[in-house]
């Protein structure tokens, strides 16, 4: 093979790879673990917020042109996962009355707080400079590529930490899809089992939405299909969510790379273009025999 | 009897409550509750809508924590013991039965041992076979992998006991186990909390509107009002037409039930017929 190919393979194509199957996994886990927590098929990091606060964390961090670093790689998961964590510590306290989580107010104002703060990225991308917009702009509307090995080593170590934390509560989340007074009688601390698979989920989302920019679909879909062909077993529905929803946005980003190539589709196109009517047909098939509230 | 944890097997009362009151904001819903409930008791908590026996039956189960006064699990104050530990020692069959996903029949009961395992694990072959004998003493173990979704009301409710006998645990709580269940499932649920009473050394507290079939089934009924105790004795003790008249406000027969002898309960209509 020729070296600069070799290059290319090592250097561009495999972070590129990697990373597709890290944010991949890491959002349809988000997905499984908050359709649990909210027991709500609707549930999503983009849906109820957290994205857009990740978002946000992140365009003020790329506008503020600091060059801040964090364990020798830049601060921008950091800044997300602070914006993401804000905006789901502010939902929980709405939420919150005689310390029970009302679960409806939660995923109402969630739908609401990221109606706003999308409206704050858009009016903040249109008054900058047209020469910072194009970066924001492209990061936003997901994008895979220009990473190296040390970011996405970073990027992995955040997700891993988060992965370890919610394969940790499977068990935990089986029960809360019985409701909070079934799970407690079981023996499980129910808001201490919610407030860390929170915390965690709000970590994913940052790791993953601060380098990838946002990737609709895979956390809502991917949980969705797994749990009609393995059920909703979360001991098997998480690790499964992690290799399926990495898997589906490793082909999603090599489809947005060579279709019309050398021109590159932003891959959250593809997400919603494959993802959507797969989507649908699935649920004219299956008509919600799988769901049930 | 079933003793996981190691605490101590003296024969301490299961539950002592002493001076326990309950509100929502400033309105009491229980006060003043002074009960004590022997091991391997049935006890029934009757009483209006709205007199505070669920919430009587939530404060056992530790799912309300009183605003005032002490509740002792054995030896042990309630408020301390560890929510696994105490799913070991306690389980509640509640009213609410809704699920999020679709489980089947077998995943639901296996969850009865939660409290046993640890962090990601599975479930041994004990558990299942644990398992297994709560479905079959349930009738249920012959729809094991249907999906619970899909079952009619009675068998959903035998479902959740036999959750409830997979945890092993030495008191059994139900909240209005047969409201909603025609006579042959509610005779079947009755008959069935006699006998893991009676052959188990299980301790059963039920809360129920059916005064008639608690007079039956429990050695001891506790008969509540606006959050206080009226009366606490046995059936014949409590059910008198006096006492169910100034409680209920509404007129009663009070004769023995011809198979048992125990008090039935029959309401006399407030109209007279033409």
């Amino acid at each position: 093979m020729d070296p600069g190919k070799g290059a290319i393979l090592l250097d561009v194509r495999l972070p590129r790879v990697l990373l597709a199957g890290l944010v991949g996994g890491t959002l349809a886990m988000v997905g499984v673990t908050l359709q649990a927590l909210l027991r709500n098929p609707l549930a999503d990091p983009f849906v109820i917020g957290i994205s857009s606060g990740t978002a946000l964390g992140v365009v003020c961090f790329l506008l503020s042109g600091l060059s801040v670093t964090f364990w020798g790689t830049t601060a921008s998961p950091l800044f997300g996962f602070t914006g993401g964590l804000l905006t789901l510590f502010f939902l929980y306290r709405l939420s919150r009355v005689h310390g029970r989580i009302f679960v409806q107010t939660l995923l109402l104002g969630g739908v609401i707080i990221n109606a706003m703060l999308s409206a704050v990225i858009m009016f903040i991308t249109y008054m900058v400079d047209a020469d910072k917009v194009m970066g924001i702009v492209y990061w936003l509307m997901g994008n895979l590529g220009s990473l190296d090995f040390k970011a996405l080593a970073v990027v992995a170590l955040y997700a891993l930490a988060g992965m370890v934390v919610l394969f940790k509560s499977a068990r935990g989340l089986n029960l809360l899809a019985l409701g909070d007074e079934t799970a407690v009688t079981l023996g499980l601390d129910a808001e201490r089992t919610k407030r860390v698979a929170f915390f965690a989920s709000a970590l994913l989302t940052g790791a993953v939405v601060s380098v990838s920019g946002l990737i609709s679909f895979v956390g809502i879909m991917i949980p969705h299909v797994l749990r009609m062909v393995i059920g909703p077993d979360h001991r098997l529905l998480l690790p499964a969510s992690v290799l399926g929803g990495g898997i589906f946005l490793m082909a999603a980003d090599t489809i947005a790379r060579s279709l019309i190539s050398p021109t590159e589709i932003p891959v959250g196109v593809i997400t919603a273009l494959c993802g959507g009517p797969f989507f649908l047909f699935l649920l004219w098939r299956g008509r919600s025999r799988y769901w049930s509230a | 009897m079933i003793q996981e944890g190691g605490h101590d097997p003296e024969m301490s009362s299961m539950y002592t409550l002493k001076g326990v009151g309950f509100r929502y904001e400033t309105e009491w819903v229980l006060k003043d509750v002074d009960l004590t409930i022997e091991r391997g008791e049935i006890v029934g908590l009757i009483g209006p809508n709205g007199s505070g026996k669920t919430t009587l039956l939530k404060i056992l189960g530790r799912h309300q924590r009183p605003a005032e006064g002490e509740v002792r699990l054995g030896s042990d104050d309630l408020s301390t013991v560890p929510p696994r530990a105490l799913a070991r020692r306690v389980s509640t069959v509640p009213q609410d039965h809704s699920i999020a996903f679709s489980y089947t029949v077998l995943e639901i009961v296996l969850m009865g041992r939660y409290p046993y395992l640890k962090g990601w694990a599975f479930e041994s072959a004990e558990d299942h076979r644990i398992a297994r004998s709560a479905m079959e003493r349930m009738g249920v173990d012959s729809f094991a992998h249907r999906l619970f979704t899909d079952l009619s009301g009675g068998e959903k409710q035998r479902v959740i006991i036999a959750r409830a006998l997979a945890q092993r645990a030495e008191v059994l709580l139900l909240d209005e186990p047969a409201t909603f269940l025609d006579l042959h499932h509610q005779a079947g649920i009755y008959g069935l909390l006699r006998e893991l009473n009676r052959d188990d050394g299980i301790t059963v507290v039920v809360v129920s509107h059916d005064l008639t079939m608690a007079a039956q089934l429990c050695r001891r009924l506790l008969l509540l009002n606006k959050g206080r105790i009226i009366r606490l004795g046995t059936p014949s003790d409590v059910l008198t037409e006096r006492v169910i008249e100034e409680v209920y406000r509404c007129g009663t027969l009070v004769d023995a039930h011809p198979t048992t002898g125990r008090p039935r309960v029959t309401v006399i209509p407030d109209w007279k017929e033409a």
